[in-house]
């Protein structure tokens, strides 16, 4: 492989992504009102919700490329690479979320942090992933680090749902979320909802460029020492 | 050879090993009173001791656990150990199930230990019927724990760097026995707001936990130990 990372079909959803961003900062920022009760602090919600959704969109997607890895009639790097590269947009993301979310909590209960399952649930997940990409560094061949990482992945599938049900039983009390309450106003929403689609675009902007890095660097492992030698013999006829 | 079999000889095998080393006995049991009596310092009031006793003797529990899994395996990855029993056609359940017997002993002696320290230096106490729910959730939260531990003990083997991966793997994993067995705990010790109904309850998650992740790492471990090398 080699050349850019980009395509016809990635410069598209990039520059579909650009125009997104720029029609998301217009809605978040100046066309949507502010709330009656948090005021301009709802609009940190509209980063948080759709970064929270992409982190999981992200973790759904390791994971079933993980899955899928491991299953012997599509066995494949490519679904290895596609877990590792969506993970890592997941982490991103993730930080975002939790960042986001502590400083909403601030704004609107007057704390960073509080112990609803659904918070700690995504903290958790979020050290897991973090977790799963050192797995990743680990080294070995190519295919030690798709088997040891997709094993891994599904491990956290496990884990997260057990993290959750405890949690919640250790500590019943719920935030109620402002959309089931219906407190957000139609514009509100909709700058919600065009924050999940641009960020949605943005991911996948980033997750098919980032596979296609890891494809390459994967190609350079594989053929370094060919090339390594190669240099050498040349230096050598010199 | 059968699985079980092979369990019972790996699990024998590892007890053996830590008779002999005595590191379990040398080294972890120490450390895990040395952390209870600096938990003591840290919080420096009698009631509160009382009260935070059963989430202390866990935490310390999970502490210790890293040294004991990482011990575990150290023995396994020096000459090679784990993969000559691969090579040998020894199935990857039976060792996996070894494996986490031995562990889950060394931490129902390990907990025995703690339960004591916290008897002596924190004046924690229970009737008849906990003691009953306690020895269940001891069992109950050991069991999880060895199988979890084994299981990423065998992915953190070996090369160089792995090690220091431990706790970051094991520890989020870990959580929910955590949190299960210091509210079980609490109910036994009759400390808290919990029932003994409640504590049951909270059995019922670790037992669950175990049993999920013990089907997970016999399904896991052989993928996972097979490319250490």
């Amino acid at each position: 492989m080699s050349g850019p990372t980009s395509t016809r079909a990635t410069r598209a959803i990039g520059i579909a992504t650009i125009v997104g961003l720029i029609w998301f900062v217009a809605f978040g920022l100046f066309l949507s009102p502010d709330d009656a009760v948090q005021r301009k602090g709802v609009r940190i919600l509209y980063i948080h919700v759709p970064s929270a959704w992409l982190a999981y969109l992200a973790f759904i997607v390791t994971a079933v490329s993980s899955a899928a890895y491991l299953w012997k009639r599509t066995r494949s790097l490519t679904w290895d690479r596609l877990a590792g590269a969506s993970a890592e947009v997941g982490v991103l993301f993730m930080g975002i979320t939790l960042l986001t979310g502590s400083l909403w909590g601030r704004v609107s209960w007057g704390v960073y942090w509080v112990w609803d399952s659904r918070v700690t649930t995504t903290a958790f997940l979020f050290v897991t992933y973090l977790g799963y990409l050192a797995v990743r560094g680990l080294g070995g061949s190519h295919e030690q680090r798709a088997r040891r990482s997709a094993v891994v992945a599904l491990l956290a599938v496990l884990e997260i749902p057990l993290v959750h049900f405890s949690v919640e039983w250790w500590r019943p009390l719920h935030q109620q979320e402002s959309i089931a309450k219906g407190k957000l106003q139609n514009l509100m929403l909709f700058s919600l909802f065009v924050g999940v689609i641009v960020f949605t675009l943005l991911y996948v902007w980033l997750v098919m460029h980032r596979q296609r890095v890891l494809a390459m660097q994967d190609a350079l492992d594989d053929r370094g020492l060919e090339f390594a030698i190669a240099e050498r013999r040349q230096e050598a006829s010199l | 050879m059968t699985s079980f079999a092979v369990t019972k000889l790996v699990a024998a095998k590892d007890l053996r090993i830590e008779l002999r080393s005595r590191v379990l006995i040398n080294q972890v049991l120490p450390f895990a009173a040395i952390t209870m009596v600096l938990f003591a310092f840290a919080l420096d009031q009698d009631d509160l001791l009382v009260r935070v006793a059963p989430g202390l003797v866990w935490l310390a529990t999970l502490f210790s656990m890293l040294v004991v899994v990482q011990r575990s395996f150290a023995v396994e990855a020096g000459d090679g150990a784990l993969d000559a029993l691969r090579v040998a056609g020894v199935p990857a359940q039976g060792i996996y199930f070894g494996k986490a017997a031995a562990l889950a002993v060394q931490l129902l002696v390990l907990e025995t230990l703690l339960f004591a320290a916290a008897f002596v230096l924190y004046s924690s106490r229970f009737d008849g019927a906990g003691v009953f729910l306690l020895i269940t959730s001891a069992l109950a939260a050991s069991c999880g724990l060895g199988l979890v531990g084994t299981l990423y003990g065998g992915l953190t083997t070996g090369t160089k760097g792995r090690e220091s991966l431990l706790p970051l793997l094991l520890l989020p994993v870990v959580a929910p026995v955590l949190i299960g067995a210091t509210r079980a705990t609490e109910a036994a010790l009759g400390v808290g707001r919990i029932s003994m109904q409640e504590g049951w309850a909270w059995v019922a998650l670790l037992v669950t936990y175990a049993l999920l992740f013990g089907i997970g790492g016999s399904i896991g471990f052989g993928p996972l130990v097979d490319d250490t090398a």
